[in-house]
């Protein structure tokens, strides 16, 4: 039995501890934010936070989130970066289809955490693993600038 | 060990015997007309009208329907002062739900905060399209093009309504009541109700019988530079319904094993390891059928245990009547058709006999691959099956062609399938199958799940390589285009070759779509608006037995790039600017000139590049592509260094006439500029032996933001009617990119993908 911490609330999952966290996070707890896309880490839309890192949750064993603080798009708003981040994405209606944008956020709000000014070549950096075909990459590029500016000054 | 003795896993290329609605009898007017409210009444008919849902909001109903104000198709008003807009399309990214509530709420009055958007359930005789012969579905970039007026008139029908019964509660007249961001105002008396307050009142009301829409200077919504899109939220907080979060209690999830070559047939199968597998509920074969395929399906609870026992099938297929050819094998056709006349698609003046004469004939070959659409979220569909009707929830782009083919394999009415509209992860064509494959596959797995038992919900899943291995890619093509000029550089004679597989042939459009052996989807696009007394194009349609389908822009993906890549040629050859060659080519059609002059204007064209460091080349390409009656120039900037491509800038200029929601048109053309230079940089799929080679995002690369260049986009501003803005950013990208590329280096590139050809 895997003792899991899922955006701060404790819980157990019982099933086969090699499968990947995206399909617990689905089809177990029921948060469907996160994307399935691709299953080889390719596209980015299932990324999730474990401590705070972005983490791609299709090749991720659930096992290897075990004593790691879980995140998603469901909780990311409780974190103050985060909720900028999604602020600046409604604010510039960064989304198309929606569909790869839980996993643009996720990673975006990873790279403001650790770099609060990011250059383009550090967002194409941080951010190429996540596809989008939409291709609203401009957008998402403006919104993490956006996000950076407004940040709330420590 | 199971044998399966006989299985049908093709993708039959016998015609469907499904028949769509005739094209309307009514003309376009009169449609418009009749769904204004009055007595034909086809979608916003009076309250009691036959298409009416259960809820009556004109008494007699139950207590909660009687509050909600529902008075048409498209409008609802709930006493907690919700103003709800039913969208006849599907959301796919394009932006229609934000189209459509605009349309509503600008002749509503409603405040934009107020409004939230649903999908339409399928039901044409309410949601028909009207550019689609009354069909209910989106594509073609028709959606605005369809709904402008009939939006604006349902909320000007419920706004007309809601005044009315103020006026009959305040005792006034209905003249002295404005509205305003939602709420009724008296300014004699200063009463004010809410539309919420005021909805059961408003159900009460009749249904007027003239509707004045605004002037478009009044216009409060359509045309502001920044409304909000109605998705935005829910696709930023993880909320927003796909078909893929869809789960029904007890719902089992299917993943299938499919032959590896196109209409290979199962041969055996040996489940024992899967069905050890703990978790897997039931391995299912099931056939397929008339553009869909059969295969083993493995049900469980959980997709990844259901994945994991479809790996864990010991398959073998027998690929005696399936296709054998490979890509490199299946151009060779096409090349075998470059000599031999097609069907005549047009002809004006007599191109041949004047090119036989010319002096100097530009003659080039364009090629281009199958492509996949490969939208994020990879194709699914959730089917529940009962005794006397069908359930279908789906990012539904095809409601009235996908209900009649699930109705015809069940053998029950259409109006027996019930379709739930859900969020689409990205389409680009490829949700709207004529031949509904992947619900027919969904539909036909559940039914003999049900065979073995399993009354329940089941969704069936693809996974990646599933989706890029299903087939329906947008054609290979390959064009010829002979061309001279006139003694005053003008376009003398133009006979052009087209040679692909047909998208139309077997499906329900065929008899609309395919006039004297020419599919015009294979054509459209070739050679319009630029002038020239000697026009030949023919078509060859060779069928090669890769599924195929229509992929955003459809023909345009191809017949512009050879358009405009053979302008670039001969402007080269008359020696003149690429601009303007084209501006004067143009002359007789001021609208497209005009584009084409604000694309050139605001890139800057005629003004050197700053030059790039070192080795860098760098250039400047233009195109200009009426799609989908909006009309798109771009104008590319590129640099090479080493053989290394990078694009810097593209400008785009867009005529679409009205914009209703211009940041969204704005969103469709650097989206459909990314998606072009997806293709067009990098994407191919490639048969070998008659399978797909590509698998993954790994094997076609999708364009990522480290590619993505700087787009900017100037609309011009029209009072035309509105035209699509889904589609038409795509087609001017390659030819554009290209001709920047020549312009660079001298390289012609006349093969898609074009980073494979570009030289060190």
């Amino acid at each position: 039995m895997l003792k899991l911490n899922v955006n701060g609330k404790e819980t157990v999952f019982e099933g086969d501890p090699s499968m990947p966290l995206l399909w617990f996070l689905r089809d177990e707890a029921g948060l469907t934010g996160s994307k399935f896309g691709c299953g080889m880490a390719l596209c980015g839309a299932c990324t999730v936070h474990l401590d705070g890192q972005p983490t791609r949750a299709c090749v991720t064993p659930v096992a290897a989130a075990q004593g790691r603080a879980i995140t998603t798009i469901e909780a990311v708003h409780t974190d103050p970066v985060g909720k900028n981040v999604q602020a600046a994405w409604r604010k510039l209606d960064v989304v198309q289809c929606g569909y790869c944008q839980s996993g643009q956020i996720m990673a975006a709000t990873a790279l403001l955490k650790s770099n609060p000014a990011p250059s383009d070549a550090d967002i194409d950096a941080a951010m190429s693993g996540n596809v989008c075909r939409c291709a609203t990459y401009q957008r998402i590029r403006a919104a993490i600038h956006d996000a950076a500016q407004s940040a709330p000054k420590a | 060990m199971r044998i399966l003795e006989r299985f049908s896993g093709s993708v039959a290329s016998t015609t469907a015997a499904l028949e769509l609605p005739a094209p309307a009898n009514l003309s376009r007017r009169a449609f418009l007309q009749g769904v204004g409210g009055l007595a034909v009444g086809v979608c916003i008919g009076p309250a009691l009208s036959a298409c009416k849902p259960a809820s009556a909001p004109s008494g007699g109903g139950s207590a909660t329907a009687a509050t909600v104000f529902e008075p048409n198709a498209f409008v609802r008003i709930t006493p907690d002062n919700r103003v709800i807009i039913v969208a006849k399309h599907l959301e796919m990214g394009q932006g229609t739900y934000t189209g459509l509530a605009t349309l509503a709420a600008e002749e509503l009055d409603a405040d934009w905060d107020q409004v939230s958007v649903e999908g339409a359930p399928a039901d044409a005789k309410r949601y028909g399209n009207a550019q689609t012969g009354g069909s209910q579905g989106t594509g073609g970039s028709n959606a605005m093009a369809s709904s402008h007026e009939q939006m604006r008139r349902a909320g000007a029908a419920a706004r007309a309504m809601l005044v009315s019964a103020a006026a009959q509660e305040w005792k006034v007249p209905v003249g002295s009541l404005t509205v305003s961001k939602g709420v009724v105002s008296h300014a004699e008396s200063g009463r004010k109700a809410t539309f919420g307050e005021l909805a059961e009142a408003a159900g009460k009301q009749a249904v007027p019988e003239t509707l004045v829409l605004k002037d478009p200077k009044d216009f409060k919504l359509i045309g502001q530079q920044k409304l909000g899109r109605k998705d935005s939220s829910g696709k930023t907080d993880g909320s927003a319904m796909f078909t893929q979060d869809m789960k029904l209690p007890d719902m089992l999830v299917a993943v299938v094993a499919y032959a590896p070559s196109f209409g290979g047939k199962l041969k055996s199968v040996d489940a024992a390891k899967a069905r050890a597998i703990t978790g897997v509920v039931d391995v299912v074969q099931f056939d397929g059928g008339t553009g869909y395929r059969g295969g083993v399906a493995v049900l469980a609870k959980n997709t990844w245990v259901a994945r994991q026992g479809r790996d864990a099938l010991v398959t073998e297929w027998d690929d005696s009547a399936a296709l054998k050819l490979g890509s490199t094998e299946l151009m060779a056709q096409y090349r075998t058709l470059l000599d031999k006349p097609g069907a005549v698609a047009k002809h004006e003046g007599d191109a041949v006999a004047v090119l036989a004469k010319a002096g100097k004939v530009v003659q080039a070959e364009y090629e281009f691959p199958h492509l996949a659409h490969a939208a994020m979220e990879p194709m699914n569909c959730l089917v529940q099956i009962r005794d006397q009707d069908c359930e279908i929830w789906n990012g539904e782009q095809f409601q009235t062609v996908d209900q009649a083919n699930v109705a015809k394999l069940l053998g029950l009415k259409p109006e027996q399938v019930t379709i739930h509209q859900l969020y689409a992860g990205g389409s680009f064509g490829r949700r709207a199958n004529p031949k509904s494959d992947y619900v027919l596959e969904a539909v036909s797995l559940a039914k003999a799940a049900r065979a073995q038992g399993h009354k329940v919900p089941v969704k069936l899943v693809w996974m990646r390589e599933d989706d890029m291995r299903a087939g329906y890619f947008r054609p290979m093509f390959l064009h010829r285009v002979r061309a001279a000029l006139d003694k005053d550089g003008g376009i003398l004679a133009w006979e052009q070759r087209v040679i692909g597989e047909s998208i139309i042939k077997g499906t329900p459009f065929e008899p609309f779509m395919i006039k004297d052996g020419v599919d015009h989807t294979s054509v459209e696009g070739c050679f319009e608006h630029y002038a020239a007394a000697n026009v030949h194009i023919d078509l060859h349609s060779p069928e090669t037995g890769v599924p195929v389908q229509w992929w955003r822009s459809v023909g345009h993906t191809h017949t512009a790039f050879a358009k405009e890549s053979m302008i670039d040629e001969l402007a080269a050859q008359a020696g003149v600017d690429p601009f303007e060659f084209r501006r004067k080519a143009m002359a007789d059609h001021p609208r497209h000139r005009a584009v084409l002059e604000l694309a050139a204007e605001k890139a800057g064209w005629g003004t050197p590049l700053k030059p790039g460091e070192g080795k860098a080349r760098r250039g400047r390409g233009i195109a200009v592509q009426e799609s989908f009656s909006s009309i798109v120039a771009e104008v590319v900037e590129v640099t090479i260094t080493d053989g290394k491509l990078r694009v810097d800038r593209v400008v785009c200029a867009v005529d679409c006439g009205l914009a209703i929601n211009p940041d969204v048109v704005r969103a469709q053309m650097e989206g459909g500029i990314g998606f072009a230079l997806s293709a067009a940089l990098h994407n191919a799929i490639t048969l070998d032996k008659g399978a797909v080679q590509e698998t993954n995002f790994h094997t076609y690369t999708p364009l990522r933001i480290n590619e993505m260049p700087v787009i900017e986009v100037h609309i011009v501003a029209s009072p035309e009617p509105p035209t699509g803005v889904g589609e038409p950013g795509v087609p001017p990208l390659a030819p554009a990119l290209a001709n920047a590329i020549y312009a660079a280096t001298g390289q012609r590139i006349r093969k898609l993908p074009l980073v494979k050809q570009l030289k060190a």
